[in-house]
This record gives structure tokens, sequence and C-alpha cells, in this order.
């Protein structure tokens, strides 16, 4: 699905990140820790195909990345969930249509019925016609939510998506996540919130890693 | 290629549209830009018409006339004239030919001498019309023929004349055709920046589609069809004006000059109507290479 094979990462010559080897196989559940500035969100966006490797490999559903066009990386997106830590919005439209975007920029149809499901799903339904700017820092991390979900994507990659929620409010959007990855769906969270990580440990099988000395190691066994 | 463009104008086969943010002061820009270029445009065109015309006519005109001058001693004019019409009568490709009265001759030299003149007193030429038929007539053989009949004739077939004129007018017309393309160019120009001014202010618009999986040409067709329809609308207003204020420049007549011929005949009129649809294209595709130069630095 996603694999990752001896990368490095880096920028005027440093390494940011290196010797990472990873492979997410399908219905897997990972936390993703470190320190911040670890470069947690770098990993991710090599996930994505938002950044390319320095060295090594990454293979993104059987396709090697640096051999990928644009078209494939947009076709490849079209699969993965992305939940942005600073959750991207098109300010002008309202929210039930960003949810949506995901299928109109994939020239797919919007079930209507199953639009106003998902709305409600995560509790957005009152905030429907609402415009992104009108909504509270967890509201926008849930429609965020919706929007990474809107394809039934194979992979969900969530960056920091409790950062700006409260415990109450972390934990709804925790078992959201929970219940996709029983649905399926292999998830990735990047996050340095051992106490959530704790908690979806005592709903789920979940693997652990941790960036640290710019690596990639795996921790779940002190957790 | 006609299909893309047709289909920019049907918005229930364009979802992109309404992605990119309803308007912005470029996207204004761009009609105004295409107005001014519009109408510029339909006086370039008609200029370059005009000269056109122009050109032919005084090269048709000039090219079917020609001027016999006779400078002989007032006892041997009569003769040489009579010679001239007799060479004229047998000479084949002339259609008619006269000699100029004195009345005529006093209108001739009335711009120079003023209204008074004494013709009779003055030692002028005799002048002598001819016309010829669309076949034309042997020019040389005949001045041969004059050199011979009558010496003191001399043919004037307009060529001295006519060359520089229809030259000026040749260039005339294609200064009139560059005109199009400088303008054409500037309003590509013009409106590539307007796009790109338009496609950096919604940068995050256009990482955020990426970022849900749209592809390139998904996101080039929302502004390419934005400022398509913007180009033509300007175009067509511009057009509209260029055209009204064309008609409404003084009609041509024998007094004006040329600019008095500027503007369009007949079916000459349907040619500005050609700029609006060409402004569309050129909008399109200033737009499209905008858009694929800015998308290349967004993964």
């Amino acid at each position: 699905m996603i694999e990752l094979q001896n990368v490095a990462v880096g920028y005027g010559g440093a390494d940011l990140l290196a010797e990472m080897t990873l492979k997410l196989v399908p219905g897997s559940f990972h936390f993703l820790t470190g320190p911040s500035g670890a470069g947690k969100t770098t990993f991710l966006k090599l996930c994505y195909a938002e950044l390319l490797p320095s060295t090594g490999f990454i293979g993104l559903f059987g396709q090697d990345v640096r051999l990928m066009g644009r078209d494939d990386i947009a076709r490849t997106r079209q699969r993965i969930g992305v939940v942005h830590q600073d959750c991207q919005f098109l300010d002008h439209l309202p929210v039930a249509e960003n949810i949506a975007l995901p299928l109109t920029v994939a020239g797919r149809h919007v079930d209507i019925g199953e639009l106003k499901e998902l709305i409600s799903w995560v509790g957005l339904r009152a905030q429907s016609t609402a415009l992104p700017p009108q909504l509270s820092g967890g509201e926008r991390q849930r429609a965020a939510l919706a929007r990474a979900v809107m394809t039934s994507p194979e992979v969900i990659l969530a960056d920091e998506p409790t950062g700006n929620l409260d415990w109450e409010m972390s934990l709804r959007l925790l078992s959201l996540l929970v219940e996709l990855n029983k649905m399926g769906k292999t998830v990735v969270i990047a996050t340095h919130d051992l106490n959530l990580i704790r908690q979806a440990k005592t709903q789920i099988s979940a693997r652990v890693l941790r960036i640290a000395g710019r690596r990639l190691h795996l921790a779940g066994a002190d957790l | 290629m006609i299909r893309v463009v047709l289909s920019l104008f049907r918005s229930d086969v364009n979802p992109a549209d309404r992605v990119v943010p309803p308007s912005s002061y470029t996207a204004n820009l761009t009609v105004l830009t295409a107005a001014a270029m519009a109408f510029l445009a339909v006086f370039a065109l008609a200029l370059s018409m005009a000269s056109g015309r122009l050109a032919d006519r005084w090269s048709d005109a000039l090219a079917r006339t020609a001027t016999i001058r006779i400078s002989a001693p007032p006892e041997q004019a009569d003769t040489q004239v009579q010679a001239v019409l007799e060479a004229l009568k047998t000479t084949p490709g002339i259609a008619s030919y006269r000699v100029l009265d004195d009345d005529e001759m006093k209108k001739l030299l009335n711009p120079w001498f003023g209204p008074d003149l004494p013709v009779e007193t003055l030692p002028l030429p005799k002048l002598i019309e001819l016309t010829e038929t669309s076949g034309g007539m042997d020019a040389e053989g005949l001045r041969m023929r004059l050199a011979a009949e009558a010496p003191g004739a001399v043919l004037d077939d307009h060529t001295r004349w006519r060359r520089p004129l229809v030259e000026a007018a040749g260039r005339l017309r294609l200064l009139g055709g560059l005109s199009l393309l400088l303008i054409g160019g500037a309003m590509a120009g013009m409106i590539t920046l307007a796009a790109q001014a338009s496609l950096a202010a919604n940068g995050q618009v256009i990482r955020t589609l990426r970022l849900v999986g749209a592809r390139d040409t998904f996101i080039a067709r929302a502004f390419e069809r934005r400022f398509t329809i913007r180009g033509l609308l300007g175009a067509g207003a511009g057009t509209l004006l260029g055209m009204a204020a064309v008609a409404m420049l003084p009609r041509a007549n024998e007094a004006g000059g040329f600019l008095t011929g500027l503007g369009f005949t007949g079916w000459g009129w349907l040619w500005p109507l050609v700029l609006p649809p060409l402004a569309a294209v050129v909008s399109f595709w200033a737009t499209r290479a905008a858009a694929r130069h800015m998308l290349r630095g967004i993964r």
C-alpha cells in the first residue's frame, strides 16, 4: 500500500530524516510520535507524494513515487485522505461543498444522502451551510476528517488532528478514526499526545512509531 | 479544440468553476484590457482594409489612364495633335481619348496660378487624356510610334506616380496587419499577467485542490473558463464600440482624402466580428500557459 525503503529526505545538503523503512499494510493503525520539529509532518508528506525522497524508494499503491506523473499523483491522492494540521479549506465554499470536494475534483457524482450522513457522523449538521472561517478549531478538524474520508480512501493520514481540541473532542475524533479503521481503512496519526495513544490502544491494536535522531523507531512497548 | 473551448461555456460540465473564489480585480481588469484591445484592433483592421482598398483603387485607376503631352512650337502644335490622334485611332488597347480644352487646362492650373490665368497667351503644351481597355495597351510600341510621327509628344503612363502610391498603400496595409498582431500579442501578455496574478492570489486554493486529488487539467480549467469568458465579453464590448466609432467617421467623398475612407464596406463589416472569438482563443491559451507554469511549482 505505502512502502518506504531506506528513505532519506534532506534540505540544503543536510538530512532531515534518514534510513526510514516502513510498510503500511491494509487495515493497520499507526501512531507517529516524536518531539515538535522531529519530522512527523515531513514523513506524512512523503506518504502522499508532497515531497520526494533524496534517496531510497517510496512505493504508493505499487508505483514508484519518482516515476509518477502529476496526474498519477492526483489519482493516488484520491485514494489517500489527508487531515492537515492547519485544515486547509476553500473559504468561499460552504462546509458541505468543502467536504464533497474530493468527489467534485475527481468528477464523481456527489450523493447528497451520503454527504448528509457523513456530515451528521462528524457532528456538523448544523454547520453544513456555514463557511469554513465561521467554524471553531474542533469543527474544522472534524470537517477535515469528513473531507478526508469522503471518497472512502484506503489510507487516512492525520497530522496532529487533535492539536487544537480539548480532551473530550479529541476522544470523539479518535473514535471516528478507530471506527474507520474497523471498516478496513489504514490509519496513520501523527501526534505527540501520549494520552491519546494510550486511549486508542485500549480500543484497537495500534503500532506506535517514533521519530528521533532523524530516524524512525518502533516505540510501542513503552506505552 | 473547438469542443474544449465550447465546453468552457457550459456551466453544467464545469464543476471546476465554483472552486475558485467568484471574482477578483484581475478578472475585471481582463475585461477592460480585452475591451480596449478589441477597440484598437477594430481601427487597425479598418486601417488595413482601407489601405487595401486604396491600393487597389490607385493601382486600378492609374493603371488604366495615361496622358500624352505635346510640346511643340505653336505653328506645329495642331499638326502634331492631329498626328497623335491618328496614331491613337489605330493603336489597339485604347478605349477612349480626348484633347483637354483650355477650360480644363485652366482648371488644372488653377491651384497654382489662380483663376485669372490667360491660358491662351501662354506656351502651354497640349494634353491628350486616354483610357486603356481592360486588356491594356503596348506603351513602349506607342512611344516609338509617337517619336516617329509626332516628335513633340511624350507618353506618360503614370508608372512613376503609381508605383510609390501603391507601395505606400501596401505598406499601410502591412502596418495595419502588424498592428493587429501587436495588439493580439499585447493582449495575450496582459491576460497572462492577470491570470498569473489571479493564480498567485489563489495559491492556497490550488494547494488545497491538489491535496484532495485535483488534476492540473481540472484546476487550469477553472481559470481558463473564467478568463476566456471575460476575454470574450470584454472584446465583444470593445468591438461593438469600435465598430460604432468607425461608423461615425465622416463618409468618404471625392473631396475627402484617405481618412474619410477609413472604415468597412459591405461584407467587410463582418470582419470585426471575428475579433471577440479570437480574443477568447488568445485568453484561453494565455491562461492555460500561465496556469500550467504555476502548477508546475506545486506538487
